[in-house]
């Protein structure tokens, strides 16, 4: 599966368009986590286990795309967007959409 | 009287520490800025003309909290208006290495050079309540990275 989000494929011919393919998940803090980026609210710098915790989510949410995609028959996807939203207290909605293609 | 002295030393630290980190990063990114610097990195839709034989994705994220110190002073800002220099500074640094650590991941891989780049910013855990809030920024920067046919 390639996936851009370049509006094509570079070198690449599109033979056909499925639509919109996206996948989405959504995860909590973990409480151990938490402690920690509490003690970082006081001395501030990265917090490490949210930047593994989002990236590992965001990850999880291609997958989903990918298996969307690929159930389709497609082998691309193009024009990747994500968007990151905390709906609740202490939860994230990550979010990946793109468009699903089959490359020539 | 106990309740001042925790917020004070919990300032002090803050500021300290919060100084000492900032100072340690903007050192660190102006090496690993230059280091990455051969590699093009674009915002441009379009890829330029040219035989390319492979494209992904290549993304980097970080999320960042400020100190205590530097939140009193942007709540103190809060009073008065005006820039709030201390988050400015916390945003430009995280955003900075966000797109660093994409780079690094696209150099790592042998790509060429980087189209298209969306920086994305978000909020993540805002709680209602003031108190025990984690207040935390997470920046994600991605991109497709393209890999020349020689």
């Amino acid at each position: 599966m390639i996936l851009t989000n370049l509006e094509s494929v570079p070198g690449r011919e599109i033979a056909e368009h499925y639509g919109l393919v996206h996948g989405n998940t959504i995860r909590a803090k973990h409480i151990g986590r938490d402690f920690m980026a509490g003690l970082k609210n006081i001395f501030g710098g990265e917090l490490k286990g949210y930047t593994e915790l989002l990236s590992e989510s965001r990850q999880e949410a291609i997958d989903r795309m990918i298996q969307q995609a690929s159930a389709m028959g497609a082998n691309a996807i193009i024009n990747i967007r994500f968007s990151t939203s905390s709906i609740a207290q202490g939860a994230a909605e990550l979010y990946a959409y793109g468009t699903a293609v089959r490359l020539v | 009287m106990v309740q001042i002295g925790i917020f004070i030393v919990l300032l002090l630290l803050g500021y300290g520490f919060g100084r000492w980190t900032e100072y340690r990063h903007y050192q660190q990114l102006l090496i690993r800025e230059r280091d990455s610097l051969p590699l093009p990195v674009t915002n441009l839709k379009t890829p330029p003309h040219g035989n390319f034989h492979k494209a992904y994705l290549v993304s980097g994220n970080v999320v960042v909290s400020v100190d205590y110190f530097k939140r009193i002073l942007a709540a103190l800002r809060n009073v008065f208006g005006g820039r709030v220099v201390s988050y400015e500074t916390l945003l430009d640094r995280a955003r900075r290495e966000a797109i660093l650590r994409m780079k690094e991941q696209a150099v790592q891989s042998g790509a060429d050079m980087i189209y298209n780049i969306r920086v994305e910013t978000a909020s993540i855990s805002k709680t209602s309540s003031r108190r025990d809030s984690v207040g935390a920024v997470e920046i994600l920067a991605y991109g497709t990275a393209l890999v020349e046919s020689k």
